[in-house]
């Protein structure tokens, strides 16, 4: 099925895309079908800047399990150092 | 059949005499009259599946045309760069989606060889645009495959902008043909049933299949959701029907 839900943020950093680095303003969080990945569904990120075009974006399609292991690594790597750091 | 064709990227006039991208196949096969379809892409965008669906029906004695619905948004990108700013921008309008269904009618109906007749088809949010197509448009024959939220509202906090749009129903002008999967939750089997009945009480011709061991997509043959007995299947009943509504 197309899930359709989508989560949109507004992100500061940066990724590199295609054609080299660019600064990221947005990213796109779904749960729907995979452009690559041979799963039927994938949760999908697209790290954007719309300023820069269609193309100035970072994608990738994670299985569930993945993307929930993701997700606990981001949280202890920002634990794991101290709080002044990551505030 | 011949399985001959031309196939090429075009543009055309779109919704606001709009010039829109549009993907061309034309049969080879030499015929002085014959039927043609607007393909309308699945949520993915104006992919290379996409495209082999167009020219599968060339190969198959159909003039028929793709617009590229995203290529206001990301004109020259690649489909899955310009399907990710369209789905972060909520989607296709329905107006644009209908003027620019308009335009590819148009098209066709000039072409050399054209019978005059038009039929419609579309796959996953295709599917829904189908039906809106057919019911704002005078067109010959219209195909919904698996398209949602023609009855039910999108699930919440979906982004798209689009709205139920069962109440077009009585202003349908063609027969619709709808394939969609039993597994399938958007549309689910008792979305598709609610449509059923609607067009039932209207007396709206209508001829609907939902198969077994099939969920969403299962026409993709790129993807894991594909259904080789379903897609087999329901191609079958797509020749039969444009065949009875485009051609005769």
């Amino acid at each position: 099925m197309c899930t359709y839900n989508t989560e949109n943020i507004a992100i500061t950093g940066s990724g590199k895309g295609a054609n080299g680095w660019f600064s990221l303003s947005d990213a796109t969080v779904y749960f729907d079908h995979p452009v690559h990945a041979m799963a039927e569904h994938t949760l999908n990120i697209d790290f954007r800047n719309p300023a820069g075009g269609p193309s100035a974006r970072v994608a990738v399609e994670l299985t569930a399990e993945s993307a929930r292991a993701l997700a606990a690594a981001i949280e202890a790597a920002l634990a794991s150092v101290p709080a002044a750091l990551v505030s | 059949m011949s399985e001959e064709l031309t196939a090429q990227t075009i543009r055309i006039t779109g919704f606001g005499g709009d010039e829109v991208e549009a993907y061309l196949g034309v049969p080879g096969d030499g015929a002085a009259s014959r039927g043609s379809v607007v393909v309308i892409h699945h949520m993915p965008g104006y992919d290379t599946w996409s495209k082999e669906v167009v020219r599968k029906f060339a190969a198959n004695g159909y003039a028929a045309l793709m617009p590229n619905l995203y290529f206001r948004e990301a004109p020259g990108a690649s489909p899955d760069d310009a399907a990710a700013t369209a789905r972060a921008n909520g989607g296709v309008p329905d107006g644009r989606l209908v003027g620019d269904v308009a335009g590819a009618a148009d098209y066709l109906r000039a072409l050399p060889g054209s019978n005059g007749k038009v039929g419609v088809i579309g796959y996953c949010s295709g599917g829904r645009q189908s039906f809106l197509a057919a019911c704002s448009l005078q067109l010959d024959a219209a195909v919904d495959c698996y398209g949602a939220c023609i009855v039910n509202a999108p699930p919440e906090g979906m982004p798209l902008k689009v709205e139920p749009i069962v109440d077009l129903a009585p202003n349908l002008s063609c027969p619709l043909l709808g394939l969609f999967g039993a597994d399938d939750r958007y549309p689910a089997p008792e979305e598709t049933a609610k449509l059923s009945a609607v067009l039932d009480g209207l007396g709206k011709p209508h001829e609907f299949r939902t198969y077994d061991g099939a969920g969403h997509a299962f026409f993709a043959v790129d993807r894991p959701a594909y259904r080789p007995e379903a897609a087999t299947d329901g191609w079958q009943k797509i020749w039969d029907f444009y065949g009875r509504y485009l051609t005769s």
